[in-house]
């Protein structure tokens, strides 16, 4: 699992390839656009007011092409005057009129500012009550979920898809709103002009919408093509790197750079093409929207020889014709944008709307004395259990057994045979099929899940730290525990000395990947955590050979001290501990297929005796 | 970066050429598209669609009127322009063009002359004489200003006229001195208007000219618009023509450049040894690979489209602002330093907060992944919520740290705006006054204006890359340096024989290792001998150097000191592939490439037989896996082999190993995944193999099971050789071997047999 979240971000950058590509589409964009809206409703308020700057910012904008021209027509008026004598320029209007367009692009500036300011303020906030809500629903989820989805998928969830998600969230709702009040606005005050020069400049508009769907019609393919290779020359690249050694070992170089070359080639043949098409939309419209341009001044002509409008109001609308496209194709470029926005928001619902844990029992069985005293012993009993991570394939048919507290278990089995299942269902990190776990006499389904997890303590094969210091990982054994208790526990771990030797003793960092303490220190770590927990029942796993053998033996007689009058559970990798445990439970395929002490099972001759045996066989 | 972008650009040296003369081009079209919008406004609705004072047809009595105003010359270049079309020799078709013609005679220009700015100034100023004449005989005072001066002496002039003399009569009769003297004059009241109001008023004269020869000039007016809209139509369209063959020309390059780019790297990467996969890591060569040359990619997109584009727009634009009005450059000039300062202000402010970001994101993700990864042991202690404070914390920093770059970012638009509209307003008052002081006229200041802002826009494009810029270098860097790295291994250039008197001996003499860059060497004064036939194991805790130690027989690395020999020849002396074929190697993780079982098991040799594969999964324990697999050998095998177990896939790397029949097995602690049973069944069948076929084994383990039958076991520890014999010479006199093997097998286990 580990080695999924290193590897390399699952998606591409942000480049202008995404802008148009297909790549990701959401599968119900309206459901999810209206999930989003719904989800976004403790801002509608703010989000309306963003609106009202955002529309009088713009309307600001608009009007200021027909002030600043009184200007212009003052000067001109002016200068006529001036030449023929009866005057000269009016200065002080024109000032007046310019100071009235400061103060005008002044509160444009900032009602466009406060809108931005509101809605960034408004993303942000729904980006981070998302990300917050996906941490929360990590707790509450089963188990079973994350055996079918990789940690990388919902790491990728929480930064990436939430990051996209207000990015285009927060760029896409300002475009619509000054695209929207700008193509309204600049209708209006065209229509004011002209309605028939009006209807020339709206022709173009579905002529330069069909272009633009042709193009993107046809580069879409390209698009699904490009991302396709892509994807596989990637794929060869990672796979020949990963696999560098073996390539190297079987001469593979030549096989694999032909390989290589063969993907590439056909990533470049469509590579271009796409990029092409892509570029073709703008030169496209600006030359469809030229031809409006070009009807409205032939038309203008001719009402201006009518005598029906004027040469300023044909220059007004001139200027409103050039900016009417813009607004459209932003709305366009949006329109993709917010498909990215879906595809995103749908990956996020889809995970905060995943099944959750069964829910707690009503009325749970009190395992704590009022002085926090636990009343439990540490006997467990399995009945008639049935268990399968599918419902469809049960591994675990019928198993029920009975365990003394204090009683030391030991799992045995071939590695893939789910020798942990039984641990998990212990802790009731997976529901049963059917049957009953009894801790003390009391079903496990009868407590709270946190009283229930409160009885173990866990050594597990792959330690567990986080980035911190070495006594913050430790008091998460306990976390009011003072830092002599925790120093006790070390010390009883045998790890004591070992973390006095470090730099900063108990106050050294473990680094963001743990790999400043060994793989067989950290385990001595997880032991004085567990020590620290002080649980009525134990689950180890035992290390691995990959540890050196002087730390093998104090963790050896570590496990062996937090065993002492506790029933434990132990995850067997070496047959010297099987030996000496009351019960041992051999499991094969998922299934417990033996249950017994070693002589008991010895005498079966079974396929633990079969096991057992095999290691010894003469080669 | 800059090196990087020449080298891989270079091949494209004649495309590059071309899209900067398309670029020049459009950028002429662009700037050239205003010019057609103001002829339409100014010359096709505001002047009727005539352009200039110069009539193609005129009356031959109002001929007679401008020649009072000729000189000479004027009359000989009339009479070289124009010719006479009478009354008596019009066909019907000239008849209807020119109604007059029933009337009066009139002059036609000529079709094939040339006239040139003078003549187009003399017949200009000639027709507003004439008109401001006729205006004065009219006493319509709207065109001729009373108060005009100058027009008092006509006024005592036509005072002075004998009652039936016409005014014209009179000036013909004036000395021709008084008439240029009275030219004079007028001209220089006419240039006080300025070109484009003389010209304006002229073709007014030359439109009532037209209207009295009872020509249409509604249709001349939407004839010139339309010809102009043609025009401005093909000019739009050579742009746009200009656009698509740059985009096309632009995605070949970028795409070609990470083409050969990606290539470059790839067999670059592909020739590394060990020691260089160690110093980049894996994951960082696929993002050099994949992300970092598909950044270099878009940076040459941006820079063709942009960075060449921009420049050539903003100095065309500047060269128009330079020609029309050099006195108010110094706002462009105030313009670009207040939006350098202000890109540099928002950038100084944001730019450090986007490293933070950065690192709150890697704080947020680390979080996350401790979180998911720990997530068995947070639920058994139940701190779930000393989890999510902590994510909490790491949440609402990022969060802050993106509202303050994005409202830092927000203020930016708005105030570019306002800066770009403040300066349309600081030239509207500058040139307002230039008019006052008839320097500059209100066409100049709108051109002004639009060229302003095209200087501004190519302006903040590049420094938009300039911003974007240093973050893609990083990719370039990354890039090259990849293709600058040397081979620490090449092949010797004089490769020596192999020994086949010592077909499958493996030899260390004295060998030591110390990773390139470290300090303390990984092994020391190695020796020890493999021999055909016979079985050499490694054994030691991690950090002992046994997997190293397997790696040097295939010269992945190569030794520090003392030497490694293959069949009786250092392998330095040899070249890599005839050593690797020499060599089965089985890693330590079982790496399988996509495709299906049997295409990985023919990695190792390309035309192994289908009985091949059979025995060779036979003996690696995988045929019963395979064999329950619905399409057997034929099954597919996922990038990575994640659908595979393991086990399976350690089996399977075992299998391709045997394929390949070697001289020398390495097993470099393959048997880990497998369980006992397998373990030891491997082993048997493995014995019986090597035994047949003379190879030489060489096994690294973990178990002490998996190797206690071994002829010859290594025992090492911190990278010396403390031990060497057989299990039960080792479990004698060997410290290391006994605490090796007590903390693995109890003791009657390990006495078993």
């Amino acid at each position: 699992m580990s080695n999924q979240t290193n590897r390399p971000p699952r998606r591409m950058g942000h480049g202008p390839m995404r802008a148009m590509g297909p790549g990701e589409k959401a599968k119900n964009f309206k459901g999810t656009m209206q999930t989003l809206i719904r989800y976004m409703h403790p801002y509608y308020a703010k989000i309306i007011m963003a609106m009202i700057f955002a529309i009088a910012g713009t309307i600001f904008m608009i009007v200021g092409p027909k002030i600043s021209g009184k200007a212009t027509t003052a000067l001109a008026e002016g200068f006529m005057e001036k030449v023929s004598g009866t005057g000269g320029i009016d200065f002080d209007y024109i000032l007046k009129i310019i100071c009235f367009m400061i103060v005008l692009y002044i509160a444009s500036g900032l009602f466009s500012f406060t809108q931005q300011f509101i809605m960034s303020g408004v993303t942000q906030r729904t980006a981070y009550d998302l990300r917050r809500k996906i941490a929360a629903k990590i707790n509450r989820m089963p188990f079973s979920y994350f055996d079918t989805n990789s940690h990388g998928d919902i790491l990728s969830r929480v930064t990436n898809d939430v990051d996209t998600l207000a990015q285009s969230l927060n760029q896409s709702l300002n475009t619509v709103i000054t695209s929207v009040v700008n193509i309204i606005g600049f209708t209006i005050m065209m229509l004011s002009i002209s309605w028939q020069m009006t209807l020339i400049a709206f022709v173009t508009v579905p002529l330069s919408l069909i272009m633009v769907l042709m193009i993107v019609k046809r580069s879409q393919k390209y698009f699904v093509r490009q991302q396709r290779f892509l994807g596989e020359v990637n794929g060869h690249i990672e796979e020949m790197y990963s696999g560098h050694i073996v390539m190297k070992a079987f001469n593979g170089e030549a096989r694999s750079v032909e390989e290589f070359e063969q993907h590439n080639r056909n990533l470049y043949g469509v590579g271009w093409k796409s990029q092409f098409l892509s570029g073709l939309m703008q030169p496209i419209t600006a030359f469809v929207g030229n031809i409006g341009y070009v009807g409205v001044c032939i038309l203008g002509g001719y009402l201006a020889i009518q005598g029906t409008i004027e040469i300023g109001d044909i220059q007004a609308f001139i200027q409103y014709v050039r900016n009417f496209n813009q607004p459209i194709t932003q709305m366009a470029q949006v329109m993709n944008l917010l498909q990215s926005t879906a595809a995103a928001a749908e990956r996020v619902f889809e995970f905060l709307n995943e099944a959750e844990e069964v829910k707690e029992t009503n009325n749970p069985v009190e395992i704590y004395d009022e002085n926090r005293n636990c009343k439990i012993k540490g006997q467990v009993t399995f009945e008639n259990v049935r268990f399968g991570y599918d419902p469809e394939k049960i591994v675990i048919h019928h198993f029920s057994m009975y365990i003394k507290a204090g009683q030391k278990v030991a799992i045995v089995g071939p590695t893939g045979a789910g020798k942990t299942t039984i641990v998990k269902l212990l802790m009731r990190f997976y529901e049963l099929n059917s049957g009953t776990i009894y801790i003390d006499g009391i079903p496990t389904t009868d407590m709270r899940r946190s009283d229930l997890r409160s009885l173990f303590g866990m050594v597990l094969q792959d330690a567990w730290l986080f980035n911190g210091t070495i006594m913050e990982n430790l008091r998460y054994g306990k976390l009011d525990a003072d830092d002599e208790d925790v120093i006790k526990a070390a010390d009883a771990a045998y790890v004591d000395h070992f973390i006095r030797t470090l730099d900063h003793s108990y106050q050294t960092e473990i680094n963001e990947d743990s790999n400043n303490v060994s793989q067989g220190q950290k385990q001595l770590l997880t032991i004085a955590r567990a020590f620290l927990a002080d649980p009525k029942i134990l689950i180890l796993d035992e290390a691995t050979s990959s540890v050196d053998t002087r730390t093998e033996v104090l963790i050896q007689k570590g496990m062996e001290k937090l065993m002492e009058n506790r029933t434990s559970f132990v995850i067997a990798h070496r047959l010297s501990t099987i030996r000496d445990a009351d019960i041992i439970l051999v499991m094969k395929d998922g299934d417990i297929v033996e249950a017994g002490s070693h002589e008991d099972l010895m005498r079966e001759n079974g396929f633990y005796t079969q096991l057992y045996n095999s290691q010894f066989e003469e080669v | 970066m800059i090196q990087l972008v020449y080298r891989y650009c270079k091949p494209f040296v004649l495309s590059i050429v071309a899209v900067m003369v398309l670029l020049f081009v459009q950028a002429q079209t662009e700037l050239a598209l205003p010019d057609y919008m103001s002829d339409i406004v100014n010359t096709g609705i505001q002047t009727g669609g005539i352009t200039d004072g110069v009539p193609k047809v005129l009356r031959a009595s109002e001929y007679e009127k401008l020649r009072i105003f000729f000189n000479e010359s004027d009359k000989k270049h009339f009479d070289e322009y124009y010719e006479l079309l009478s009354t008596s020799n019009a066909s019907a078709e000239e008849l209807e063009d020119y109604p007059i013609l029933t009337k009066e005679d009139v002059y036609i220009q000529k079709s094939d002359v040339n006239t040139d700015e003078a003549w187009n100034q003399t017949m200009s100023q000639a027709g507003l004489l004439v008109m401001s004449l006729d205006a004065m005989i009219s006493q319509d005072s709207a065109i001729v200003n009373e108060d005009q001066a100058g027009m008092e002496d006509f006024k005592a002039m036509m005072a002075q006229l004998p009652p039936n003399m016409s005014l014209y009569d009179a000036l013909t009769m004036l000395p021709q001195e008084q008439i240029d003297e009275m030219r004079v004059k007028m001209s220089e009241q006419f240039s006080a208007l300025g070109d484009s109001t003389m010209n304006a008023a002229a073709a007014a004269f030359v439109k009532a000219e037209y209207q009295a020869i009872g020509m249409d000039t509604d249709a001349i007016q939407s004839q010139y618009i339309f010809i102009s809209g043609l025009k401005m139509l093909g000019m739009s369209l050579l742009s746009a023509a200009c656009a698509i063959l740059v985009g096309l020309l632009a995605s070949r390059i970028a795409a070609g450049v990470g083409k050969h780019m990606r290539g470059d790297v790839f067999r670059k990467v592909e020739s590394f040894t060990s020691t260089e996969f160690n110093r980049f890591s894996t994951a960082s060569l696929i993002t050099r690979n994949t992300n970092d040359i598909q950044q270099v990619q878009m940076v040459i997109v941006m820079f063709i489209r942009i960075v060449i584009y921009a420049p050539i727009i903003g100095i065309g634009a500047l060269l128009k602002v330079l020609n029309s009005s050099v006195s108010m450059t110094w706002i462009i000039a105030l313009v670009l330093i207040v939006i350098l300062g202000l890109i540099m202000t928002i950038f100084a402010i944001v730019m450090p907060k986007f490293k933070i970001i950065q690192k709150l994101i890697d704080r947020l993700n680390l979080v996350m992944r401790e979180f998911l990864d720990g997530m068995p042991v947070i639920r058994a202690f139940n701190t779930q919520d000393y989890e999510e404070q902590k994510f909490e914390q790491a949440n609402s920093d990022i969060t802050k740290t993106n509202l303050f770059v994005n409202r830092t970012m927000a203020a930016m638009m708005p105030v570019m705006m306002f800066v770009m509209n403040g300066v349309a307003l600081l030239i509207i008052w500058i040139g307002g006054h230039q008019i006052d002081a008839g320097t500059m006229q209100i066409g100049d200041i709108m051109a002004f204006i639009q060229y302003t802002m095209q200087i501004i826009m190519a302006f903040l494009m590049i420094s938009m890359v300039a911003i974007m810029l240093p973050r893609a270098a990083v990719a370039g860097n990354r890039v090259k340096e990849v293709l600058d790295c040397e081979i620490s291994i090449v092949d010797p250039v004089n490769p020596q024989d192999f020994d086949t008197d010592k077909r499958g001996w493996v030899e260390f003499d004295h060998v030591s290792f110390c990773y390139p860059g470290a300090e303390e060497a990984v092994l020391h004064d190695i020796t020890f001998q493999a021999r055909p036939k016979e079985t050499t194991a490694f054994i030691g805790s991690t950090g002992s150097g046994k997997s190293t130690l397997i790696n040097l027989v295939p010269r992945f690395y190569d030794v520090s000191a003392g030497k490694v020999l293959v069949d009786g020849v250092d392998v330095r002396e040899v070249k890599q592939a005839d050593l690797r074929d020499k060599i089965g190697y089985v890693p330590q993780k079982g790496i399988l490439f996509s495709g299906t079982i049997a295409s990985n098991l023919r990695y190792a040799k390309a035309d192994a037989s289908q009985d091949e594969l059979q025995e060779a999964s036979d003996i690696a324990q995988a045929s019963e896996f395979i064999n329950s697999k619905p399409d057997g050998f034929e099954e597919a095998i996922a990038q990575g082999g994640t659908n595979v177990s393991g086990g399976q896939k350690q089996r399977l790397s075992i299998a391709r190993a045997l394929v390949k029949q070697p001289e020398i097995y390495i097993f470099d602690d393959s048997f880990s995944a497998l369980d006992f049973k397998t373990d030891a069944k491997l082993r048997k069948a493995l014995g019986e193999l090597t035994a047949n076929t003379q190879a030489t084994v060489l096994v690294v383990a973990q178990r002490i099971a998996s190797i206690m039958h071994a002829d010859r076991i290594v025992v090492l520890d911190q990278g010396r050789v403390v031990g060497m014999g057989t299990h039960e010479e080792l479990l004698k006199d060997c410290k290391v071997y006994q605490e090796i093997a007590y903390s693995q097998l109890s003791k009657e286990e390990l006495h078993h047999e």
